[in-house]
């Protein structure tokens, strides 16, 4: 800023070459703050996965890399749906409770001999079909606050799932459901390779699709949105229903890799959810978000936890870490978009 | 730049402000070089320009929003450093801004004494009855008729404008910058504020105006200062200026012809509107408009031009009444419907209603139209839309860096242009306009002008809202009057004539004819 006036000055009888130069170093200046906004939160993945490697060898090894991304991707099946919402400018504060009750459910169909595996994985992600259509119906129709919907689903469902155990954990899971969560495919385990098709399908979705297209323009400004000829009600509903769903698969995902279902599994995974989509750039007003910023979200509170277990820093201290994150993310979002 | 400064009929008294050799950058990018600016005490000084001519920030700079870069200013003749908005209010100058943010939960006196409530001497509690007694006193000597204990956010943006006016009074402003006031008032509230100004005038306060209204300045400003492209151009006495004069030394070049009026042959009816009714907003609204025809809808703000566009746009439901397209009867029941009909409605607020101000030039201009470029109903086929995008980013010559940039980084004028390409995109038959050209600036009005003149020659049907008279009077073939959400005026281009217009605008006051046509 200063130098651009002074080279204006410096220059007076030439003031236009010197605009057009000040112009042209705007610009740059204008682009890098751009690109820096947008890959911002790549470098600092980079950043934390390198400093890691460096203090600690073990970190930077294939099989504890494979083990971080099984660790996150429950919370990353939650929270790529989790963005979705969150670009219609809504928020879900149910997923935790719905993985639990659609875990239960699942699981109770899921005794060795029972039946198909097929029955438990249509319980389970119906159930969470079924909590997020109400969730939609509720936030489309009636105009409900989601924060407000959402909050009584996430205390009813969590009940659902404790009467319907009547609070004790759901046991002896046949081994094929208990494959969907520990088996592997090509050396990756399968919760991981579930996840990577959830990314996928979610980045398909988003942008390429109309549908895609329609939840940015609702979360935007769903007034324009609706002057613009598109049924909103509807989008809102699909989103939450597909929130529902994916929070039915993380429910299975997760009972069959712990090989149980306890109906207090997923509690508190709703903010950790949200957390990776605001740490990977999804603006809580709307209409700003992308699914590759979410996984690399997901990533930071992954690896960070990751790498400070093998630095033996207390969980204690990792949530204070992980809150610090959060906030610090955000505000460099902030900063650096409110530059460009 | 040392074009000579006119020196003021008044006399030789001192400037009340003196701002010299401004200049300001944002990131790199001067905004301002080198701008001065003098007002007179007692004087309306008009600070006009084009949309980014820096009009805005030098004024932001003024009232300690933004923080000059280099330059001087001056108040009676003493330097003085304006760091804040609360500094710049202590110093005298109080701005309205074209949007008004009042804590609409507060009531009015409440808003007036914001930040600086009396305090009772013994209980050190805020003393209401003070509050509530300064206002109405103030109210009073302003000739303001609104309720002191009436809530901020039951007003209308005029009442609430009046209130902000108010509050620059009471906290002895001397200088009240006014940023696009009639931007979202219509006639008489337009004759109540120039009322107010010439007030302030008397209490020997300066006002200086900020419009994009031409026969406004001249209707009310005694100088007139041209800003363009962040460069100060010059200062003189309103008289030495005439319209024509005055728009060519802001674009820098000669606008021949504003309304460029097409020769359209006026064709079939495509549309027909009878008897349409919505309960307590309007009533019994019938006409028709044709192909090639630029038919008019005029009134004051509440008289529910806004509202019957809409609803036949099928954006508001209706209590009676029927919509025909091509003679054939059609029930509105949402924008789709309409959209599938061949209606375009170019909403008036860009901001709320027209776009998506988050996303991107290429997401808002196929909207409306996504359909058409997806496969299978859903996958959207990219290259197509990037070139499509493209091509209209081009013919509509879309000041935006790529496609890919957000619209609420682009100018008003720019966002217009937007807003009219994702509209027109899909080759509307019918193309209902809502206040097209509010709060941009000439040469992009000039552009706008020329598109709907274009939409008529090749036989679109256009129904325009305009609470611009010279808008209506120069693009349109007929033009409606609306009343209190009722016809009360139909003229045919040949028969046009402001007064009867206005008249009609306030319901024929005098008891001239009032027709309503069937």
């Amino acid at each position: 800023m200063e130098t651009s006036t002074d080279e204006l000055n410096a220059t007076g009888d030439d003031a236009a070459a010197a605009l057009s130069s000040a112009d042209r170093r705007a610009d740059k200046l204008r682009s890098a703050a751009r690109f820096f906004s947008k890959y911002g939160i790549y470098f600092a993945l980079i950043l934390l996965v390198s400093v890691l490697a460096v203090i600690s060898p073990p970190f930077f090894t294939a099989a504890n890399l494979i083990d971080i991304l099984r660790q996150i991707s429950v919370i990353g099946i939650l929270a790529v749906g989790q963005t979705v919402v969150i670009i219609t400018a809504g928020i879900d504060l149910s997923v935790g409770s719905i993985l639990a009750l659609s875990a239960v459910m699942a699981a109770s169909f899921a005794h060795p001999g029972q039946y198909p595996l097929i029955v438990p994985l249509i319980v389970g992600l119906g159930a969470g079909l079924v909590c997020g259509a109400l969730n939609g119906f509720l936030i489309a129709k009636s105009k409900l606050a989601p924060f407000i919907v959402t909050l009584g689903m996430m205390t009813a469902a969590r009940g659902m799932a404790l009467v319907y155990t009547s609070g004790r954990p759901v046991f002896n899971l046949s081994n094929a459901y208990d494959t969907i969560g520990t088996g592997y495919l090509a050396g990756i385990p399968l919760p991981v390779v579930i996840f990577v098709m959830v990314i996928l399908g979610g980045i398909f979705l988003l942008h390429y699709t109309r549908f895609g297209r329609y939840v940015y323009a609702v979360g935007g400004n769903e007034l324009a949105a609706k002057v613009s000829g598109i049924n909103t009600e509807k989008i809102l509903i699909y989103v939450y229903i597909l929130q529902g769903v994916l929070a039915g698969v993380a429910g299975v995902v997760l009972s069959s890799r712990v090989m149980s279902a306890s109906p207090a599994l997923g509690e508190g995974y709703e903010l950790d959810a949200i957390a990776a989509a605001v740490i990977g750039g999804t603006s809580l007003m709307g209409g700003v978000g992308t699914i590759t910023g979410t996984v690399v979200g997901a990533l930071i509170i992954g690896v960070m936890n990751n790498g400070l277990d093998m630095l033996n820093v207390s969980s204690y201290w990792q949530q204070i870490v992980k809150g610090a994150i959060i906030v610090l993310a955000v505000l460099l979002d902030k900063k650096s978009k409110g530059k460009s | 730049m040392t074009t000579p400064v006119s020196t003021n009929a008044g006399g030789q008294r001192e400037p009340v402000l003196r701002m010299e050799e401004i200049s300001k950058s944002f990131a790199g990018v001067p905004v301002l070089h080198d701008v001065r600016l003098e007002v007179k005490r007692s004087e309306v000084h008009a600070l006009t320009g084009e949309n980014g001519a820096g009009k805005s920030t030098l004024m932001k700079i003024l009232a300690g929003i933004h923080q000059k870069d280099e330059g001087r200013i001056y108040l009676n003749g003493k330097p003085v450093d304006i760091r804040s908005p609360r500094e710049a209010i202590r110093f005298g100058i109080s701005m309205i801004h074209q949007e008004l943010y009042p804590v609409r939960d507060m009531t009015v006196c409440q808003n007036i004494f914001l930040g600086r409530e009396p305090y009772s001497r013994f209980t050190r509690v805020v003393d209401r009855r003070k509050e509530r007694e300064e206002t109405r006193r103030l109210f009073e000597e302003m000739d303001i008729a609104v309720d002191p204990d009436q809530k901020m956010g039951n007003l209308s943006v005029a009442e609430m404008q009046m209130v902000e006016i108010a509050k620059a009074v009471s906290c002895s402003s001397s200088i009240i910058i006014m940023d696009e006031p009639t931007s979202a008032i219509t006639g008489k509230e337009v004759a109540k504020l120039f009322e107010t100004i010439s007030g302030l005038k008397a209490k020997g306060i300066a006002v200086i105006y900020i419009s994009h209204k031409i026969e406004e300045i001249f209707t009310i400003c005694d100088s007139i200062s041209v800003l363009r492209d962040g460069r100060y151009i010059e200062t003189r006495h309103a008289r030495e200026f005439d319209r024509d004069s005055l728009v060519s030394r802001m674009v820098g070049r000669e606008i021949k012809d504003l309304f460029p009026k097409s020769k359209a042959e006026r064709g079939l009816v495509t549309l027909e509107v009878e008897g349409l009714t919505q309960n307590g907003v309007f009533d019994n609204i019938s006409f028709k408009a044709h192909k090639g025809e630029v038919l008019g809808l005029s009134g004051l703000m509440g008289a529910g031009r806004s509202e019957v566009v809409e609803t036949i746009f099928g954006f508001r439901g209706s209590d009676g009444g029927t919509i025909r397209v091509n003679g054939k009867e059609i029930v509105m029941k949402s924008p789709a419907d309409a959209i599938r009909h061949g209606i375009a409605l170019i909403t008036d607020d860009r901001k709320t209603k027209g776009l998506n101000l988050t996303a991107s030039v290429r997401d808002n201009i196929t909207l409306v139209n996504l359909k058409a470029f997806s496969r299978f109903g859903q996958l959207i086929r990219l290259k197509k839309e990037n070139e499509t995008a493209d091509d209209e980013i081009k013919k509509f010559r879309i000041k935006a860096r790529d496609r890919y940039q957000s619209v609420g980084t682009l100018s008003g004028g720019t966002q217009q242009k937007v807003v009219l390409s994702k509209w027109l995109l899909n080759d509307p038959e019918i193309i209902l306009l809502d206040e097209p050209t509010r709060g941009i600036d000439v040469g992009a009005k000039a552009e706008i002008y020329g598109i709907i003149s274009h939409l008529a020659e090749t036989g679109k049907t256009i129904v325009m809202v305009s609470s611009e008279l010279p808008e209506i009077l120069g693009l349109c073939d007929r033009v409606i009057v609306l009343y209190h959400g009722r016809i009360s005026e139909e003229l045919e281009r040949k028969d046009f004539n402001q007064e009867r217009i206005i008249k009609a605008a306030m319901g024929n006051p005098d008891g001239a004819t009032s027709l309503n046509k069937n």
